[in-house]
């Protein structure tokens, strides 16, 4: 399912609401998690999971086309973990 | 930044109520949740995908005490970030 998608049901299942205002709705739900991961916070989000950075190493990387070293520098990864509800949602028999 | 924060950006812009905003929030939530449920991926653009991969059963171990015992397969939700994502953490 795609964000537009999303945007659909949602807006189909608020009528108060226009498809603009779910887009915005939408929209601000996952930048302000983004924003949350820019400024070195985290999100957790009750029921669904948590979204924080890890940190990556600098590595030695190969550039595959000439086979030539170079060096990756170390950053910042976002990761995601599913929360309890989520995962066992995912394995009710 | 928890469930509540969220709402609260919503209602400064959007123009509802706190208690709409979150009402809507948890809509969201439970719709992810059930299109991941029937095993099936959510695409947010400049974002990330969610994807559910199933494992299949292995062999752990205790590593407190050493015990062998048998991880049931299972489904797992993956979240693999957006080159956007990836770029404005760095940032």
């Amino acid at each position: 399912m795609t964000k537009a998608q999303i945007i659909e049901k949602v807006a189909e299942q608020i009528p108060t609401l226009t498809k603009r205002q779910v887009e915005i709705v939408v929209n601000t739900m996952f930048n302000s998690i983004r924003d949350s991961l820019h400024k070195g916070d985290k999100t957790e989000i009750r029921g669904f999971g948590s979204f924080r950075l890890r940190s990556r190493r600098m590595k030695e990387g190969r550039n595959p086309k000439t086979g030539t070293t170079v060096s990756v520098p170390a950053k910042k990864v976002p990761f995601f973990k599913a929360g309890k509800e989520l995962k066992e949602l995912l394995n009710k028999t | 930044m928890r469930k509540a924060d969220i709402a609260n950006e919503i209602f400064e812009k959007v123009g509802v109520s706190k208690k709409e905003a979150a009402d809507i929030v948890e809509l969201i939530l439970n719709l992810l949740k059930s299109v991941l449920q029937k095993g099936e991926s959510v695409k947010i653009a400049g974002f990330g995908n969610f994807m559910v991969r199933s494992k299949g059963a292995r062999k752990g171990r205790n590593p407190r005490t050493g015990q062998e015992i048998g991880i049931t397969p299972r489904r797992v939700v993956t979240f693999r970030p957006s080159q956007v994502f990836k770029k404005y953490v760095n940032q």
